[in-house]
């Protein structure tokens, strides 16, 4: 391999024995609650009591899927995320995915928008997904961005196309439209074809700028 | 943060310090129609001479509402969205859209299209790190790689095109299966292939690796730390230069990744993942080349034992189209072609939400899917590997030259169609 300065090296290099549990097709075992074979889910109650109970994200042909989901009220989110990342059997260092569900026409639903973090352990190979729910008129979630940089613009983007809010965050401004755009367009809400926004489109002329 | 020294600038926000503000810095904006941003990105610079005090990027140029499209259109019509994303690499898309889908239903494939699926993603994860390693040594000046690394882009695009019919936009699987099965010479031309691009290789690697220049841009430029990269999402090459050893391939096996994918106790191919803990642009882009000879190692492996059978999953699970000479000689076939294109009818997916990915060229490319039980998703979103692994720009590139700029997003590979979506 290429020889590089300051002793470091360029190497190929294989991952060690994956983990116990994660998004990774694991038969999910019939006989225990489901959940309970997450180290995660295991350190979290022991922690939390039993407050929160593990879900599967689905149940389809082939039974529960092993991807498994906590509902984390809004008040203790910062707590079970800063638990969750410095915790030794957790460990989730790396905020995969952040992003926010509109359950306004979903069949049984019960409150409005579902953020949803995908936690993700480097070290521990293994996946959990916080579903944390908020309603009209002020949506809100306490913002991760000072455990996890990388919540940032996922954090933006879901105020951007959602209009829920993350208090904390140190610079909440839409990202990809523009300020003054009026609504938030992922909203199940707002139609797909939108509310007019192109016809009534300022033109810019030669002396506009 | 002190409140006071916040200030507007290009309608970016920036908070300096007090020396910071004097006078003598100036603006650059850069971009959004910067040759060297390849498409539409936009940086605010404020500068000291030609060093970078602060950079705040600012995206959005390209947003085209993918994700609520993806709340209108059926799972097989949204495939050629997906094409559209990060467009260097629209298998990779594919892929990752209905490898999320069949997860969310618990479909298992046939192992054919396991194997094809495999070949296509490595092939497809070969035609980008060729483009984007090309283009930022382009960006850097060196013109004559990026040509010589096209020639080879140019056979990909002649490979996928038998098989799909499309050079570009190939929206190639369907839902449990595939547009069509591969023709009879396909293996043969595939093999040509790979024995064309280690010697593309190799003349780049002697051109590039061994150019003072070259290497001089860029080693020791844009450095991340192990631990910023997690601490900032970045995954895929960017995070495996800073020592990451994160590979969806190994961590969580998909396709022939995994072991038993065929049901009859097969091992996962054999390849290993590149890292380094140099964490600069010069170690993103010597693994982007490394890359490309294990994805060329696990496609020879897969070449030759393709398994015979059906590419689609069977007739009976009404999710693939049935073969036309079913749907013109049987009624049955007749009445599951209706049942599977007809508005009101189709497929039935579980209630219930379901996260998929795959290890795109960029890093995890994720498909967080809702359904509540219809033909069409009612929330598709994705995790963009160039939207999350872009959001450390600013930090990175502080203190830097401004002819750093390039190398740095020459290096992290943002595709704006996929940062903007």
């Amino acid at each position: 391999m290429a020889e590089t300065a300051d002793n470091k090296t360029l190497k190929v290099g294989v991952p060690g024995p994956l983990g116990s549990a994660g998004a990774r097709g694991i038969s999910v075992p019939a006989d225990q609650p489901y959940g309970a074979w997450h180290p995660a889910v295991q350190s979290l109650q022991s922690r939390f009591g039993t407050t929160f109970q593990p879900f599967p994200l689905v149940i389809n042909r082939a039974g529960p899927t092993d991807q498994v989901c906590l509902k984390v009220p809004a008040g203790q989110l910062l707590d079970v995320m800063r638990f969750l990342h410095d915790d030794d059997r957790c460990r989730f260092d790396l905020l995969s995915d952040l992003t926010c569900v509109d359950y306004l026409y979903f069949p049984n639903a019960t409150d409005r928008y579902g953020v949803t973090y995908t936690l993700v352990s480097t070290p521990l190979r293994h996946r959990l997904w916080i579903k944390c729910y908020t309603n009209d008129p002020e949506p809100a979630v306490p913002s991760v961005t000072s455990i996890w940089k990388g919540a940032n613009w996922q954090e933006r983007e879901v105020w951007d196309m959602f209009g829920v809010r993350f208090p904390g965050h140190p610079d909440l401004r839409r990202i990809l439209l523009w300020e003054g755009y009026g609504s938030h367009p992922l909203r199940k809400d707002y139609p797909p074809q939108g509310l007019g926004e192109r016809a009534n489109f300022e033109i810019l002329g030669p002396q506009s700028a | 943060m002190d409140q006071a020294n916040e200030q507007l600038i290009a309608g970016q926000r920036f908070t300096l310090e007090p020396d910071e503000m004097q006078a003598d810095r100036w603006i650059l904006n850069f971009g959004p129609q910067h040759p060297a941003t390849h498409t539409t990105l936009r940086l605010v610079l404020i500068l000291d001479g030609e060093r970078i005090v602060d950079c705040v990027p600012d995206i959005g140029y390209l947003h085209s509402g993918f994700e609520k499209l993806g709340e209108v259109h059926d799972i097989n019509q949204y495939v050629t969205v997906t094409d559209r994303t990060n467009y260097l690499s629209p298998v990779m898309n594919n892929l990752a859209w209905h490898g999320a889908w069949e997860k969310l239903f618990g479909i298992e494939l046939t192992p054919r299209c396991k194997v094809i699926r495999t070949i296509v993603g490595e092939l497809a994860r070969i035609q980008d790190h060729v483009l984007s390693a090309g283009a930022s040594a382009l960006d850097l000046g060196a013109f004559t790689p990026f040509l010589y690394l096209f020639e080879d882009r140019e056979l990909i695009y002649d490979l996928l095109e038998e098989i799909s019919g499309a050079r570009y936009m190939n929206s190639y699987t369907r839902l449990g299966g595939l547009f069509r099965d591969i023709t009879p010479d396909w293996p043969r031309h595939v093999r040509e292939f790979l024995n064309h691009m280690p010697k593309t290789l190799a003349d780049c690697e002697t051109l590039l690796l061994r150019n003072r220049i070259f290497i001089e841009r860029l080693r020791g430029i844009g450095c991340v730390s192990r631990d910023d990269a997690t601490n900032w999402s970045l995954t895929g090459v960017v995070a495996r230069a800073s020592g990451v050893l994160r590979d969806l391939r190994k961590d969580e096996p998909y396709l022939c990744f995994e072991q038993n994918w065929d049901g009859h106790g097969s091992s996962p191919v054999d390849f290993k993942v590149p890292v380094s803990d140099m964490g600069d642009t010069y170690a993103r882009f010597v693994l982007r080349l490394e890359e490309i000879k294990q994805s060329l190692h696990i496609i020879a492996q897969l070449i030759d034992n393709i398994p015979p059978g059906p590419v689609n999953t069977a007739s009976e699970e009404k999710i693939n189209l049935p073969d036309k000479t079913e749907v013109w000689g049987s009624i049955e076939g007749l009445i599951h072609h209706f049942e599977i294109v007809m508005w009101n009818r189709g497929w039935e997916p579980p209630v219930g939400e379901a996260y998929g990915a795959v290890e795109s060229p960029n890093g995890e490319l994720g498909l967080y899917l809702v359904s509540s039980g219809g033909r069409v998703p009612y929330r598709a979103r994705w995790r963009p590997p160039s939207f999350i692994n872009y959001q450390c720009f600013g930090d990175l590139i502080k203190g830097h030259q401004v002819s750093d700029v390039v190398a740095v997003l020459g290096s992290l590979n943002i595709i704006a169609a996929e940062l903007d979506r």
